[in-house]
């Protein structure tokens, strides 16, 4: 089938006009029959066609149908992908994805439209792939995916290795002849796609799968992942460019070793796993060391271990013997000292002989210096009579001595100080006699002031003016002021005194007087207020 | 597995839990030591003994080694197992 529709020629549409109108040669359709006729036509003539044009507006529908729209400068197609054809596309559909789609044309009587039905998608070439993969790459650099501080080590020997690749082929047999070869160990494959749609996804549970794997189980865990696919296109690796395997790789709790394709080809699996290997047989010479230069390593260790440990212990007798020369005779070293006993004990008999003789010498030599009594005696009084002379003689120069000092001060002495000091003070008494009498001059009339002002208030506080205003003061006969009814009595002899100093006798008289005694006894009634003024 | 059984019992346990790795360094670490041959007798004759010790353990891990291939198999609840498998 062609695909340059443009230069087919024009479909001979087979021209059905059931009811040709009068006037008119044209066939009249219905409208159903006229889209139905266009369908037909589409289709037979664009059954299968490939158009390159630049996704828009992808949209995956929870059917899992996907709707996008293909484009280029000058116009725009509506595409469909099924859901059964979505899981076997290499690419998915993402926006300004630069794609050559193969299908075939449809139209959609219901609304005029026409679309195209995918049927599959790849990139339109190399440029637009590596670009879409570069822009993923940066991507999940910058969560850190690919920091080389994530990176964990590849175990020295691990025991169980856990291989995720296709079960047939040459990876996994040139992986177990390698590691036979070098040293064998337990290998546990895990079988996967590794390419095509099904492919990361099943990558992705086989790693996350090997995690899973708790130590101690009825499957070992592996303490080392290889993930190994053979050589391909860029399409063919594509499914270790996934997000999810890339993702999966980067969380592996157990080292991983990436060996896809072989030395050229870096896929985004190499920068998340812990090792990149260019090929599987590398993958696993990295993976296990050679175990016949271990056992040689070994078994020169011990050759080293025997032989130094031997040296050793030859070294230690050769010292020993050598030191034991060097001890010497044992009855030798017994004479010396016997000698050595001998001549002290001789030295000490001698020595205590001449120790004696010293000091009866030394005795000797005392009783020599000893002095008689009588011979003391004789010298003390010489000494005796020489110091009673120096004391005479010292005497008498003392009283010498004091009798030139008492001239000397008798001499000083005169009446000249004396005399002038009774002058002085015969002037001063002079002096003081005038001062005397005109100070008490003063004092004496400053105290006669005040003597009149003082007797002028005691006259203003006396009872003579009370007396003044009519009052009378009685008294007794001793001139001792009543104050109180209760000190008379009845024949009582009394004295009034009045204001102007004058005095009346009189005489008590008991209750009912005469009447001329009446004033005498009222004026008696009134002392106590008088007594009520001292 | 039997081979290996009375030379892994002879082992003292603290070495039998040493990697390959870690056991081989110390055995040559040990071998240097005494080369130098500086020390006590009796340290190194310990040191010997267990230098002795650590050999027989990396040799046993080195002959023990043999080829197992078990290919994984994931049941419908999701349970891994595994069965051996015949790959050329």
């Amino acid at each position: 089938m062609t695909q340059d529709f443009d230069a087919a020629p024009p479909p001979a549409l087979p021209l059905i006009a059931p009811e040709p109108r009068p006037g008119s040669n044209l066939p009249e359709f219905t409208v159903g029959d006229l889209a139905r006729r266009l369908k037909r036509s589409i289709e037979e003539e664009f059954g299968f066609v490939r158009v390159r044009g630049e996704i828009s507006q992808p949209k995956k529908h929870s059917s899992g149908h996907c709707y996008l729209r293909l484009k280029d400068d000058t116009a725009v197609i509506e595409a469909v992908c099924w859901r059964g054809t979505m899981s076997k596309l290499a690419i998915k559909p993402e926006e300004g994805l630069e794609v050559i789609v193969t299908g075939r044309m449809t139209t959609y009587p219901g609304r005029s439209q026409y679309q195209l039905i995918i049927e599959s998608m790849e990139l339109a070439g190399e440029g637009a792939l590596l670009k879409m993969l570069e822009e993923r790459k940066r991507r999940l650099a910058a969560e850190g995916l690919f920091e080389p501080s994530r990176k964990k080590p590849i175990p020295f020997l691990p025991d169980v290795i856990g291989v995720i690749t296709s079960p047939t082929g040459a990876v996994i047999r040139d992986i177990l002849h390698r590691l036979s070869d070098r040293f064998p160990r337990h290998v546990l494959i895990w079988p996967v796609a590794v390419q095509g749609e099904r492919a990361a996804a099943e990558v992705t549970a086989a790693i996350q799968g090997f995690n899973r794997i708790q130590p101690g189980g009825p499957v070992p865990r592996p303490d080392l992942l290889i993930v190994a696919r053979g050589g391909g296109s860029l399409e063919d690796l594509m499914a270790f460019n996934e997000e999810n395997v890339v993702r999966a790789t980067a969380a592996s709790a157990i080292p991983l070793i990436s060996a896809v394709g072989h030395e050229t080809d870096t896929t985004l699996i190499d920068h998340a796993s812990d090792r990149r290997a260019p090929t599987p047989t590398a993958a696993a010479e990295m993976a296990v060391p050679v175990r016949g230069e271990l056992l040689a390593q070994v078994l020169d260790d011990e050759r080293r271990l025997l032989a130094s440990a031997g040296r050793l212990l030859a070294e230690r007798r050769n010292r020993v013997e050598g030191l034991a020369r060097g001890l010497g005779d044992p009855r030798a070293l017994l004479e010396g000292h016997a000698q050595r006993l001998d001549d002290r004990a001789e030295r000490l008999t001698l020595a205590a002989a001449a120790l004696v003789e010293r000091r009866r010498t030394r005795v000797g030599e005392l009783a020599a210096s000893l002095r008689h009594p009588r011979d003391q005696l004789a010298q003390a009084g010489q000494k005796l009579a020489g110091e009673a002379r120096a004391l005479d003689g010292a005497l008498r120069h003392a009283v010498t001595m004091a009798e030139s000092r008492y001239q000397r001060v008798a001499g000083r002495l005169s009446l000249t100080p004396a005399r002038h000091r009774l002058d002085d003070g015969a002037r001063r008494l002079a002096d003081l006699s005038p001062r005397l009498e005109r100070a008490f001059g003063k004092i004496v009339a400053e105290r006669g002031a005040k003597l009149d002002a003082l007797g002028q208030l005691l006259e203003s506080y006396s009872h003579k003016s009370v007396l003044a205003r009519g009052f009378a003061l009685v008294e007794d006969r001793d001139g001792k002021p009543i104050t109180s009814a209760s000190q008379t009595s009845p024949g009582l002899a009394v004295t009034l005194r009045f204001g102007d100093d004058s005095r009346v006798d009189a005489t008590v008289d008991g209750g009912e007087a005469k009447a001329e005694k009446k004033p005498d006894a009222k004026k008696a009634r009134a002392v106590p207020v008088q007594g009520s003024l001292f | 597995m039997i081979a290996s059984a009375p030379s892994s019992a002879s082992v003292p346990p603290d070495i039998a839990a040493l990697s390959f790795e870690d056991a081989l360094a110390e055995l040559e670490r040990i071998v240097r030591q005494l080369e130098e041959g500086r020390g006590k007798l009796d340290d190194a004759i310990s040191s010997y003994e267990r230098g002795t010790a650590l050999k027989r353990h990396c040799e046993a891990k080195l002959r023990d080694a043999q080829a197992k291939i078990d290919r994984i198999t994931v049941s419908a609840d999701g349970t891994i197992g595994a069965e051996p498998a015949r790959i050329d």
